[in-house]
């Protein structure tokens, strides 16, 4: 079936078969790599994209749910330019919020509609958001020092995060 | 982990898609999919068609009654855990909605799923048992309501019938100015489903005696359970810290607990029992609480 | 070799990891990501029963179906390749990527569907039709180690892999002169480290280059090696893209039998073919479950509380074959006595098949498990003689002035100061009142318990188990290597000759080099080479890259510099030694000549006529390094050096829990860490954090649990529980420094650092909050409803 997808402010039509994931499309279609296949079954949120702004498993999306529908940011919708980092990725680069990279885009688009809601989270806040993706490399210390860095670094220009990367 | 091969079809009315339902017993409605689509994943689920319901229009969306809150089937969890609407007319639906899976399953899931799906522990469906709540069902012909409490005919089992839709939810409100309420659930990990979850509301008098109480369980029995004995058994009583785990405990004593490779009957027993006492007490100190703010 | 400076310019400065940029930006380069034009995709056929003779396998309905290429099954595979290594001596128990005539566990690959699409692939693995015969199965270890017991490998004769007793040290005369005696049982349940990426390779072969290319999610020594053995290809005919992003491994992506398939079925259509395992695939028979291990303990002690004299028993559930099961019996030999003056040891290692998956290396290679008993039984001994349980642990430290020191089983430890790590986590916790708020948390309901663990990280490793338990392998090689190279523009470029997985390598090796040249490390570039332009390398395993690749790069630099100031001095008219360097620039003594890096780099790429007699041009070095002490084979009486150097953890964990719902709650756990000089500290701090996290889940949630009918409970990850951020508290590290006296820099290892001490702290806190009910539990993961029934059934008992 035709899909039209609008992913990272440009619109794509993409023929898939029904059964074909979001996660899938971005992935084989749109060659959306840094969007990663952790569990395939809801668990992990090495999947997460954001669907209007709100984050979601794009595995547990049809691609045909997604037509005509939602706007869909992926990673690659977060930086800013090639080569440069957003806050919220340059945060986990200063706090080594990551090992192996693999749950990382994940882990920053939930961040990211984190800061988007919430400019002032707490310790609990974070916990609480990050909860829906596993990490298994850094036991999330880190992951919450990140964010912590990247809403101060946001409050400090008073910006969210999608006003701060325009 | 790909699914089965199956046909999409997205209809814009209802009629429509109970149509679609009616004549293919293989067809199966996806509305936020959080739960099908992993058993779509796995196989388990093997549908020869997916109709998906979420572009019809009246589907979605929280609307006020007089003795309660309609709650549309499409309405997306996140969408219920930020209404002002159900935090003031049906907390007890609010504080359950944090422990609905994670955040992105509750921006996807629907109200509707979450009730259809019938899982025994979840929160949803055990919100809406305890509150004595009713389930509209329609087919291409009409609809018809149904009680809550006989909806739920087994785990993932209900008394939907072939071409229909569930349409929507209604959540009584309870009128008494002192209400409060109780949410309690332990799983495996944060999120996980309930391995016992229970969920209480009582109304006290400005004495502090109790004179409306609904209590229920989930992830114990094979179904969400409400315990209208227990409940009215404590109606007319000052709950005391003892009373109520006596209560409790006699209303758990005969239950047939289900188990699961890392959870024993004995224990969801056990859990049960504390979770209902914590619940009924939670609810009665935030009657109380409710009640200074509005007797002073 | 140059000498290890002191004070330090990059080194343990808290610099910007070179890796984590392309990772936040979604840039990773991951083996799913690679898809080249033609590629065909593989799902395999699980099989359905724990054990069973295969009768036959229709594959008629999936060939059938559009789309399907291929479908292999076992018997074609095994006429085509060689079974997998086995590192024992134990020829009879055969390996092949598929089940071969028989099934030996519930989930093992019976046949591979290769497809236009994975989608596809998966609707004909339904259509390939097999008939079995069922037959008996045996999932417990004791029962598969008696004499009598059905043999998962009928031509082996039995299920013992590995049945081995040592003796170090006068342990019976031990166990007669000690005034006191304890026994006790403790079990590690079937876990693993389970990372987000599952395990996948792209096989893709070239018959007109005679090329075998691979990507694959790897972490695995001589892999490349094993491929070429497998295929009957030379193996200079395969080349491992170890640019690959592995997303996490922790010792388990070693993927050997996927590889094979992929390469055979490559070879076979002449196609890229893709093997990305799916997360049933990964958990049913991934080969990627780690050690379920039993362990008797029986402790001889003094009054006071010295531990004389310990004879551990640990018997090992394999599963259906060897992998490196066996030998993770075998490395915790190298720190058997865990950082206490125990003096005498006996050991018998026992290693068994099943009809459980097999089982694969997993952190800490069998470290974890051990340290888990060792420490159990200095808890059992403190209870017994009435001390507490930090006391126990001081008094049996191996005291700081006595390294290195040479354990019974013959490894000498590096260095250590034990007892400041533990005054520096006692001060930081602030002991009394952590005893104060475990108090206040009993008196208030809840069972309240502080647990203590202390125990050793073997670093930098070796594979001397591999000989000690195997005398037919005579390895004592165990080498790393880096490459530099300063080209005609002047800029650095380190290659490295591995993959990796996490542990930021880049950042290791540019830092070093950095270090002993004085160049910011954010100029120097850093490489995987495929394997094919490879020096030799064991890949990171065994916590040894910080030690072994920092070791190749610090030498090799100091060779560059060397180098460097011959040709500098050439133009001084002084001799080398007379040249001091000094950020990039080259100068005499007494400074009336100097010359600019620029300067020397183009008189090495470009003046021969400038360069010293003999001097090769360019700038071009490399350095292959042994593991820094040596290599030598075991002694008769089975003692050898295992590791070079030891890190040591000191973990303090209180939690706490109501009776009955029985869910511990973390809150404060502080480890006190040294790994001697720490290269990059967010790194070691990531590590270590990570560690004590999947410590938390092998401890409280994680196990592979299997049904009476041989059934593999926790196949996906909804029952698999990974511990999420809410079951993860927040961790106070505390720093020590006591540098290693055999490594460049005096760094250890920490790639396994919190892992192996927190199974430990937290089965000793459930257990001190279980005391005031006079019952313990012994089986890990302590998960809540057991726990909350084990209560029951003691309330029941007192009432």
């Amino acid at each position: 079936m035709k899909c039209q997808l609008r992913v990272n402010g440009e619109d794509h039509t993409i023929d898939v078969e029904p059964r074909t994931t979001l996660l899938d499309a971005l992935r084989d279609n749109l060659k959306l790599t840094g969007t990663h296949v952790g569990c395939e079954h809801g668990i992990c949120g090495a999947c997460t994209v954001l669907a209007d702004g709100e984050p979601v498993r794009s595995c547990l999306m049809l691609a045909a749910q997604a037509d005509a529908g939602p706007e869909i940011t992926t990673i690659e919708g977060l930086s800013t330019a090639p080569g440069e980092l957003s806050i919220i990725q340059d945060a986990f680069c200063e706090a080594h919020g990551l090992q192996c990279g693999y749950c990382t885009p994940g882990m920053i688009i939930t961040a990211s509609a984190l800061l988007e809601r919430n400019a002032t989270p707490n310790r609990d806040d974070i916990v609480d958001a990050i909860s829906a993706n596993l990490c298994r490399c850094t036991g999330y210390g880190q992951i919450v020092e990140a964010i912590e860095l990247a809403a101060e670094k946001l409050r400090q220009r008073n910006a969210s995060p999608s006003e701060a990367s325009q | 982990m790909k699914p089965v091969p199956f046909e999409y079809e997205r209809p814009h009315s209802l009629k429509a898609a109970c149509q679609l339902l009616a004549d293919d017993e293989d067809a199966v409605i996806i509305a936020g999919g959080q739960t099908l689509i992993p058993m779509l994943a796995m196989r388990l689920a093997r549908p020869s068609r997916l109709v998906d319901i979420s572009r019809i229009d009246g589907l979605s969306g929280i609307e006020e009654q007089t003795d309660n809150i309609t709650v549309g089937c499409m309405t997306r969890h996140a969408e219920v855990e930020r209404s002002p609407v159900i935090a003031s007319h049906v907390p007890l639906l609010s504080a359950a909605m944090p422990w609905v899976g994670h955040a992105p399953i509750r921006v996807r899931g629907t109200i509707g799923g979450s009730i259809a799906n019938a899982d025994p522990s979840a929160e949803v469906p055990l919100v809406l048992v305890t509150l004595d709540g009713t389930i509209t069902l329609s087919n291409a012909t009409g609809s018809r309501t149904i009680p809550a409490r006989s909806f739920f005919s087994g785990p993932m089992m209900t008394e939907i019938q072939p071409g229909e839709c569930l349409t929507a939810a209604d959540f009584p409100v309870w009128q008494h100015s002192r209400t409060g309420i109780g949410f309690r659930e332990i799983a495996k990990r944060h999120g996980d489903f309930a391995m016992v979850a229970a969920s209480a509301q009582v109304s006290v008098d400005a004495t502090g005696k109790c004179i409306a109480c609904a209590i229920g369980i989930g992830g114990v029995t094979d179904t969400p359970l409400a315990l209208p004995e227990l409940a009215s058994s404590l109606v007319g009583t000052a709950f005391t810290d003892q009373s109520v785990h006596d209560a409790a405990k006699a209303a758990t004593d005969n239950l047939s607990a289900m188990s699961d490779p890392q959870t024993s009957p004995e224990y969801r027993k056990r859990a049960a029992t504390k979770l209902i006492a914590d619940a009924l007490m939670a609810a009665r100190n935030d009657a109380l609480e409710t009640s200074e703010g509005v007797t002073t | 070799m140059t000498e290890a400076p002191t004070s330090f310019r990059y080194v343990s400065k808290p610099r910007r990891t070179q890796e984590d940029r392309r990772f936040v930006t979604g840039k990773g380069h991951f083996v799913a990501d690679i898809v080249p034009d033609n590629t065909l995709h593989v799902a395999l056929v699980p099989s359905q029963e724990p054990a069973a003779r295969i009768i036959s396998i229709d594959k008629s309905a999936a060939l059938a179906l559009p789309g399907v290429h291929d479908v292999i099954t076992g018997d074609e595979l095994a006429a085509a390749v060689e079974p997998m290594m086995n590192g024992l001596d134990t020829p009879a128990v055969k390996r092949y990527a598929m089940a071969v005539d028989r099934i030996r566990y519930c989930g093992e690959w019976v046949a591979a569907v290769v497809a236009d699409t994975r989608a596809i692939a998966e609707d004909a693995a339904e259509l390939v039709e097999l008939e079995t015969e069922p037959s008996d199965f045996i999932l417990d270890a004791e029962e598969a180690y008696r004499p009598d017991s059905l043999a998962v490998h009928e031509a082996h004769g039995s299920n013992i892999l590995l049945d081995r007793t040592f003796t170090w040290g006068p342990v019976e005369q031990h166990f007669s002169e000690s005034a006191r005696e304890l026994s006790f049982r403790v079990t590690w349940g079937r876990s693993s480290t389970v990372p987000i990426e599952t395990f996948g390779v792209l096989a893709s072969w070239d018959g007109w280059r005679d090329t075998l290319d691979v990507w694959a999610s790897i972490q695995m020594p001589k892999y490349a090696d094993q491929i070429a053995r497998a295929l009957r290809i030379p193996m200079n005919t395969v080349r491992v893209h170890q640019d690959v992003d592995v997303g996490g491994s922790y010792g388990v992506k070693r993927g050997i039998k996927h590889t094979v398939l992929a390469g055979y079925i490559s070879r076979k259509l002449n196609r890229p073919i893709r093997l990305i395992e799916d997360r049933l695939e990964n958990m049913r028979a991934g080969d990627a479950h780690g050690p379920d291990r039993i362990f008797d303990i029986s402790i001889a002690y003094e009054d006071d509380g010295r531990i004389r004299s310990m004879k551990m028993r640990a018997l090992d559930n394999a599963g259906a074959y060897a992998g490196r099961a066996p030998f993770q019996l075998g490395k915790p030999i190298g720190a058997i006595v865990g950082p206490y003056t125990i003096e005498s040891v006996e050991y018998q290692a026992i290693s068994v098949t099943t009809n459980k998956a097999a089982q694969e290396a997993v952190r800490g290679f069998g470290q974890a498990p051990t340290n888990y008993a060792i420490e159990t039984a200095l808890d059992r001994v403190a209870a017994a003689v009435g001390l507490d349980r930090v006391q126990i642990r001081r008094r049996n430290y191996i005291p700081s002035d006595q390294f290195p020191y040479l354990i019974p089983s013959g490894t000498s430890y590096d260095s250590g100061d034990y007892q400041t790590v533990t005054d520096k986590v006692m001060t930081q916790v602030g002991w009394d009142d952590l005893v104060r708020q475990r108090d206040a948390l009993r008196a208030d309901g809840q069972l309240a318990g502080i647990g203590i663990a202390a125990c050793l990280e073997p670093s930098g490793g070796n594979s001397s188990f591999e000989p000690l338990l195997n005398p037919a392998n005579t390895t004592t090689t165990w080498m790393d290597s880096c490459r530099i190279m300063v080209d005609g523009a002047g800029t650095v470029t380190a290659t490295i000759h591995t993959t990796s997985s996490g542990q930021g390598h880049q950042t290791l090796t540019a830092t070093i080099i950095g270090e002993v040249l004085e160049i910011d490390p954010d100029q120097i570039r850093v490489i995987h080479a495929d394997s094919q332009t490879s020096l030799p390398s064991n890949s990171p395993v065994g916590s040894r890259m910080a030690v072994m690749l920092g070791g190749a790069a610090f030498n090799a630099a100091g060779k560059l510099k060397d180098k460097l100031k011959r040709i500098a001095a050439k133009q001084f008219g002084a001799s080398p030694d007379e040249v001091v360097y000094s950020e990039g620039t080259f100068a005499t003594a007494d400074g009336d000549q100097s010359l600019g890096w620029m300067d020397v780099v183009t008189i090495a790429h470009r003046y021969f006529h400038l360069l010293p007699d003999g001097e090769q041009p360019g700038l071009e070095v490399t350095d292959v390094y042994q593991v820094p002490t040596g290599g030598g084979l075991p002694t008769e009486d089975g003692r050898v050096q295992m590791y070079p150097c030891h890190s040591f953890e000191f973990h303090c964990v209180l939690l706490s829990f109501d009776p009955i719902l029985a869910k511990p709650e973390i809150h404060r756990y502080v480890i006190g860490h040294d790994c001697g000089t720490v290269i990059n500290p967010h790194i070691v701090k990531g590590m270590t954090l990570g560690g004590i996290a999947h410590g938390i889940g092998a401890a409280l949630f994680e196990e592979f649990t299997y049904d009476d009918q041989g059934q593999m409970n926790a196949q996906t990850l909804a029952d698999y529980l990974l511990p999420s951020s809410h079951e993860i508290p927040a961790v106070e590290i505390v720093h020590h420094c006591t540098p290693s006296p055999f490594t460049v820099l005096g760094q250890k290892g920490s790639g396994e650092s919190g892992y192996l001490g927190a199974p430990a702290a937290i089965s000793g806190a459930v257990n001190d909050a279980l005391a005031p009910l006079g019952i313990t539990v012994d089986k890990l993961p302590i998960r809540t409803a057991a726990l909350s029934d084990r209560i029951a059934a003691a309330a029941n008992t007192q009432s």
